[in-house]
């Protein structure tokens, strides 16, 4: 059996997919990517379907071997060094690892999350429709638990032809977008202006259940206590100390902290990408125009297979081929195998 | 309007005796609140206390929208005081949603099902309820006491929330009320029987908690593995009757192998 070992791996790493649904009623948080697009595009290239499991890797380093057969998997999401053998490896490309090599991936550079798909997915016990790792619970498969060295995953062979690379839109920029609400009554306005208006960093004690925000103190009206109510992915609390927590995947699925704001869907992979300790600020849409940008965010996402090319002449040499000036795909392969280790640095 | 209390650094509640009862009326048909989560869900809020009024609202209209689904919802998340509606704004958007759930909420409710009615055991006090005898204390009175009193409850599930199983009870005697620890516990027991405010709850998993700890059930509320693996739904009733320390240990064997422990009994 080909399986893929994982040989080295830092903390906040684990499988991920689109997370499981439903189950909220009975306080059972989805989970699921933190980086949904980056996720469907790992899986796009290796032919998954696009939220199919995939290993959400964290800010730290990490290595995976290749046992019994070559492996085709594909890199998306946070750029880092990357690596099979001393050449350098693409990301928003496929590659395949032939039979006893490494894959050697440095820290996040600019991000927090990449992602790695494998062709034909992770093999595992799906519990409500989901192999995401959620450890409190004990779910997630083939592992419940953030991934170690020495866990392996069984895999498909690869299935040879052409690599394959995908054009993702340039990661947007500027602040991160939300709705106000559903608690921003208890706050008043010039706290609300100060939530908008100044500069918030993320600090490095975030994790999967909350990202925790520096900044200035935000204030409440009636006190910090509410009667619990429902949170979603990307709600904005003010606990006591008046820092405001962002929720995340891992989230509880109540809390009792009034929520000033939510993130936008659109910009949630984006804010989960945003590293500890990079300033940036919010700005509040309307609901129409929020709406707007979820429709054309899964718009974005259904869009992904029509992004996808085939990488010709892989294997030729990189100066050859720029002498040789030719134009169009080969070219691009160039340009797909360099442009994350000429903007990462 | 409810009348609003506040313990020192706690949550507030309503005092929802002081209402008179053609207020109470006149609240059981006012428009829910549509606060935007988002753009993907949206919080129907019928309260902003702990109110069992608001709690009957939020079920009836959770269960409408289980038999009667709308399309474009996702879930639905029911609380206290509020039914969060996630949807998919690619199907649905903000306004005609909200429309239709403010319609929707003040429709009669379908005839309601009988409703479950669980007992369930709990070894009160020692080791598996670290604060029986301080609470016993704050109250002036025994241990005995708060267990009688404890036992003695009718409650309701009002909600099931933050961490898988976590049932947060309704029905709470006031003489248990009672604020929360002013230092949260990092790590409390599975199974754990607490109050907290004017609740008790069933806490599934080891967790943290700023609640007052009175017992421990052998019960799981979630359990991987085994049919059903949520055994609560919001809107069950729960009664209580004490274990001792050794029965608990048989039972949290047989839990542990998947046997239900809790009975259903005839409402």
């Amino acid at each position: 059996m080909t399986s893929l070992v994982v040989s080295n791996i830092g903390p906040a790493s684990s499988v991920q997919d689109g997370g499981r649904h439903g189950a909220q009623r009975y306080g059972l948080t989805p989970s699921g990517a933190m980086d949904q697009l980056s996720l469907a595009a790992a899986n796009t290239l290796v032919g998954n379907a696009p939220l199919a499991a995939g290993i959400e890797i964290g800010p730290f380093g990490a290595a995976f071997t290749v046992r019994d057969g070559a492996v085709r998997v594909a890199l998306a999401g946070s750029p880092r060094s990357a690596e099979i053998a001393g050449r350098s490896v693409a990301f928003d490309s496929s590659v395949t690892i032939a039979d006893g090599q490494t894959l050697n991936l440095g820290f996040a550079r600019g991000g927090a999350f990449s992602y790695l798909a494998i062709e034909g997915g992770i093999e595992g016990e799906p519990m409500f429709g989901s192999l995401a790792v959620n450890a409190r619970a004990g779910l997630g498969s083939p592992y419940p638990r953030p991934l170690q060295a020495g866990d392996a995953f069984l895999v498909t062979a690869a299935s040879g032809g052409p690599e394959r690379r995908i054009e993702l839109p340039k990661p947007a920029k500027g602040p991160i977008r939300v709705i106000l609400g559903p608690q921003d009554d208890e706050f008043a306005e010039d706290m609300k202006a100060l939530f908008l208006d100044s500069e918030w960093k993320i600090s490095a004690t975030s994790d999967r259940m909350g990202y925790r925000l520096e900044g200035p103190a935000i204030r409440h009206l009636h006190g910090h206590n509410i009667v619990s109510d429902g949170t979603v992915d990307g709600s904005i609390q003010v606990p006591g100390n008046g820092a405001p927590i962002v929720l995340m995947r891992d989230r509880g699925t109540s809390g009792g902290y009034p929520k000033i704001a939510t993130v936008i869907s659109a910009d949630f992979g984006r804010f989960a990408q945003t590293p500890a300790g990079t300033s940036f600020q919010f700005k509040a849409l309307n609901m129409a125009e929020a709406q707007a940008e979820a429709k054309a965010f899964a718009k974005l996402l259904r869009s992904l297979p029509d992004r996808v090319s085939a990488i010709e002449n892989f294997d030729l040499n990189i100066e050859a081929l720029q002498h040789a000036n030719v134009a169009g795909s080969a070219v691009s392969a160039v340009d797909a195998g360099t442009w994350h280790a000429l903007t990462g640095e | 309007m409810p009348e609003r209390i506040s313990i020192a650094g706690e949550k507030r509640y309503s005092m929802d005796f002081a209402r008179a009862p053609n207020e109470a009326m006149a609240a059981a048909f006012s428009p829910p609140r549509l606060l935007p989560s988002g753009d993907s869900a949206i919080t129907v809020e019928f309260s902003r206390d702990i109110d069992d009024a608001a709690n009957q609202r939020v079920l009836a209209l959770d269960r409408a929208l289980n038999e009667a689904p709308i399309e474009g919802i996702t879930e639905t998340v029911p609380t206290y005081r509020s039914l969060l509606v996630h949807y998919d704004p690619g199907r649905i958007d903000f306004d005609t949603l909200g429309t239709q759930l403010v319609a929707r909420a003040q429709m009669p409710a379908p005839i309601m099902t009988q409703p479950r009615r669980w007992r369930v055991p709990v070894a009160y006090g020692g080791e598996n309820g670290i604060d029986l005898e301080d609470v016993a204390k704050a109250r002036n009175t025994t241990a005995d006491e708060i267990v009688a009193r404890h036992t003695a409850g009718d409650y309701r599930v009002a909600m099931i929330g933050f961490t898988p199983g976590w049932s947060y009870l309704s029905g709470l005697a006031s003489f248990l009320h009672m604020p929360r620890r002013q230092n949260p516990r990092l790590l409390t027991p599975a199974g754990t029987i607490s109050i907290g405010g004017v609740q008790t709850g069933i806490q599934c998993l080891a967790g943290p908690s700023g609640w007052h700890l009175l017992g421990r059930t052998p019960v799981r509320t979630y359990q991987l593995h085994r049919a059903p693996t949520f055994l609560l739904e919001p809107g069950d009733r729960i009664n209580f009757y004490a274990i001792d320390a050794k029965t608990f240990a048989e039972q949290d064997r047989a839990a542990e192998a998947g046997e239900i422990i809790a009975e259903l009994t005839a409402s």
